[in-house]
């Protein structure tokens, strides 16, 4: 479900724009960064925020 | 250029648990651009009328308590441990306290990505139903021929 709620907010970009979410470490970390790459946007920054919670910024291109 | 993936499911069930099940798939397979078409049939139906709640609807008396019994989609009950209809209210509140998606939440996952929801015409009609009983998000009634065309080619669930 982080995927699904991931992508409905990307289907509201505009090119060049980003969205920063807050993923937790395990599936959706590993999941969320992967299955954006593989639909055309970008993952230009990752960063651990604190325990076990990563900021991921995603860009479409 | 290649077809895009597809993912049909029939959903026979109107309990609270197996509906999770159903719009859970749906709306991740949806999100990885899958084409997803959902066959609602005999229970499933209840799920998508257009009262949500309990009500006399339906053409003939049986269709009308039958269709009351059912409760619609605020009352799916759980397919084990319901306790009366208290479990469906329980699991909403630990999904919503685990930052988990409602059944509701869910569903409107699966509207916003284009999911194709589709009644069937056999039980519609056992059902006592008509095509404006349903939510409007319902692409079409269909029978099971049609179906089997849509979902040509791809995988097909039954829950």
């Amino acid at each position: 479900m982080t995927f699904v709620k991931t992508k409905l907010k990307l289907e509201l970009l505009e090119e060049g724009d980003t969205l920063e979410v807050l993923l937790k470490a395990g599936e959706p970390l590993e999941n969320v960064p992967r299955t954006v790459i593989q639909q055309g946007f970008e993952v230009v920054e990752t960063a651990h925020v604190k325990d076990d919670v990563h900021r991921v910024v995603i860009k479409k291109p | 250029m290649s077809e895009k993936n597809k993912l049909s499911i029939i959903c026979m069930s109107g309990d609270f648990d197996k509906a999770i099940a159903v719009f859970t798939l749906a709306s991740g397979a949806a999100a990885v651009n899958y084409e997803v078409n959902l066959f609602f049939t005999f229970w499933g139906l209840d799920i998508l009328k257009n009262e949500r709640g309990r009500r006399f609807l339906g053409k003939g008396i049986l269709a009308r308590f039958f269709n009351f019994l059912l409760g619609g989609r605020n009352n799916l009950p759980l397919s084990r441990l319901n306790f009366g209809g208290l479990s469906p209210l329980l699991m909403t509140g630990l999904m919503k306290s685990r930052n988990v998606a409602t059944l509701t939440e869910l569903y409107d996952a699966a509207v916003a990505l284009g999911v194709n929801f589709y009644v069937c015409e056999m039980a519609m009609h056992v059902l006592g139903l008509e095509r404006n009983d349903f939510v409007p998000e319902v692409k079409d009634v269909l029978g099971v021929a049609t179906f089997l065309e849509l979902s040509k080619g791809g995988q097909t669930l039954f829950i």
